[in-house]
């Protein structure tokens, strides 16, 4: 009984339809839209801008700091109460790690990228959806960035390592795992590495492999949204 | 941004304006977007130029009210992201947040727009209760009139979820063909006065300028449903009846836009 059938029919490599889009927030230093399937994220990066209260500021560089929300309308259930919780400051955090070390804040001490992250609509894989949008963002920005990095969660649904599961893969009734990954485009090295579930460490490297592929065909996209853009301008 | 106030004030006494639109004119285009969010019950996207404003409704069951037992209820929240604009910071809702929040609902609740005494499922028990969520996703000036069009929007656009008759619980996945019950259609328009002129649907760096604002709720027949002070400069009775005969004209107008994208 292996899970040879994905719930929505895609092959275990297929990711969901994406959509991306530059530009979208025009109060911003720099924005984007990402879909995929049916989450979206829109990201908006201000900065470097001053940082405050100073005793937050490095001398030394410019710091990130990603804010991860969900609208109160986003979640598949009943209405989430806005002002955070732990998920969403966890998820800010992971987010941080997994920018940071492509990002170059070093001609901006005491600075700071204030990078927002806000969700009208999702179905598994946020994390993800938002780091891709993000690292559309910081570019438009001209944020000084040494890789690109792009994001997809991988799993295994009862024994099969599958690409970018959906909220009914994830609640799928069978062992499940999902791991999100982010990862740099040139050097293929993981920048958010996160797992739940249950799964065998052969399963977990294959599933890492797989997803350099994977990430790939979302940088694809980013860099379509990007040229797209500055094409226009 | 720089805001040049005066600029703004004696652009106003010559009856014109920095983008060039005259004092009683909408930016262009306005556009609403319905069901931008398939996890809401209803969902609305109103751009207004550069003024992006999202809404989604969502329906829960709760305990009714001791002092409405035969009644639902109905909210409506305002979120100003950091993501819309850079002066918005993490935390809780500012006092401009609470403002709109509360002026939007006004409008809705004391037009009595939604019939209340439909939302009741048990009297005394439980009842459908509404919650509009206002997110803005960029702040370019005049929320209240973007938002107000996009919670009409997002109302009017709501569907029922599917209740599971044995034991009670929301099936938020499948929608049924329901609409809410709503009576009539609320929508705020505010007036700017600046330099004594009267102005419409300012950007952010002409709110920067303003005297005094008034927001005027109407409901489809000119009714008005709740009314908003603003700013710190005094309005006479005779500016305030030529603010209220032209928020009803530009209520029309909003309408008539809203109607181009409901079909």
């Amino acid at each position: 009984m292996a899970y040879t059938k994905r719930v929505d029919g895609r092959k275990i490599d297929e990711l969901r339809s994406m959509d991306a889009k530059v530009g979208v927030i025009p109060n911003a230093d720099g924005s984007a839209y990402f879909k995929m399937g049916n989450t979206i994220a829109y990201a908006a990066v201000y900065g470097p801008r001053e940082l405050f209260p100073k005793f937050l500021q490095d001398p030394k560089k410019g710091v990130i700091r990603c804010h991860y929300s969900m609208m109160p309308f986003s979640g598949s259930g009943e209405r989430i109460r806005p002002g955070g919780n732990r998920r969403s400051q966890e998820i800010s955090m992971v987010m941080n790690n997994a920018l940071e070390p492509v990002i170059d804040l070093s001609a901006f001490p005491n600075a700071v990228v204030d990078i927002f992250v806000d969700l009208p609509q999702t179905d598994a894989g946020t994390r993800c959806a938002a780091i891709s949008a993000v690292a559309m963002a910081l570019a438009h920005a001209g944020i000084p960035m040494k890789d690109m990095i792009s994001s997809v969660a991988m799993g295994e649904v009862d024994g099969t390592v599958v690409a970018d599961l959906n909220y009914d893969e994830e609640s799928y009734p069978a062992i499940v795992s999902d791991i999100p990954i982010a990862m740099t485009h040139n050097t293929k090295e993981i920048t958010l590495l996160q797992m739940d579930g249950e799964i065998s460490k052969p399963q977990l490297m294959k599933a890492l492999e797989m997803a350099k592929l994977a990430t790939e065909k979302v940088y694809a996209l980013q860099k379509k949204a990007l040229l797209e853009k500055f094409a226009k301008e | 941004m720089i805001v040049n106030k005066d600029t703004i004030s004696e652009l106003a006494a010559q009856n014109k304006r920095l983008d060039g639109r005259s004092l009683t004119e909408y930016r262009k285009p306005i556009t609403v977007e319905l069901n931008i969010s398939w996890t809401a019950e209803g969902s609305a996207k109103v751009q207004i130029g550069n003024t992006i404003v999202m809404t989604g409704v969502k329906l829960g069951i709760e305990k009714t009210y001791n002092d409405t037992p035969n009644e639902g209820g109905i909210m409506v929240n305002a979120e100003l992201l950091p993501l819309s604009n850079p002066d918005y910071e993490p935390g809780p809702p500012s006092i401009k947040a609470i403002e709109l929040a509360r002026v939007i609902d006004r409008g809705i609740r004391e037009a009595k727009a939604i019939d209340l005494k439909k939302l009741c499922i048990t009297p005394g028990e439980k009842a459908w209760f509404v919650i509009v969520d206002i997110i803005t996703i960029n702040d370019d000036g005049n929320l209240f009139d973007a938002a107000g069009l996009a919670a009409l929007a997002a109302l009017k656009s709501a569907f029922y979820p599917t209740v599971n008759k044995e034991t009670g619980a929301i099936d938020y996945k499948h929608k049924t063909k329901e609409k809410l019950p709503l009576i009539k259609e609320p929508l705020p328009v505010t007036i700017y006065k600046v330099n004594n002129k009267l102005l419409v649907d300012p950007t952010l760096e002409e709110e920067g300028a303003y005297d005094a604002r008034l927001t005027v709720a109407t409901d489809d027949n000119g009714t008005i449903s709740a009314l908003q002070k603003g700013g710190t400069e005094p309005l006479t009775a005779e500016e305030i009846s030529q603010i209220i005969d032209l928020a009803q004209v530009k209520a029309r107008f909003l309408r008539s836009e809203l109607d181009k994208f409901l079909k």
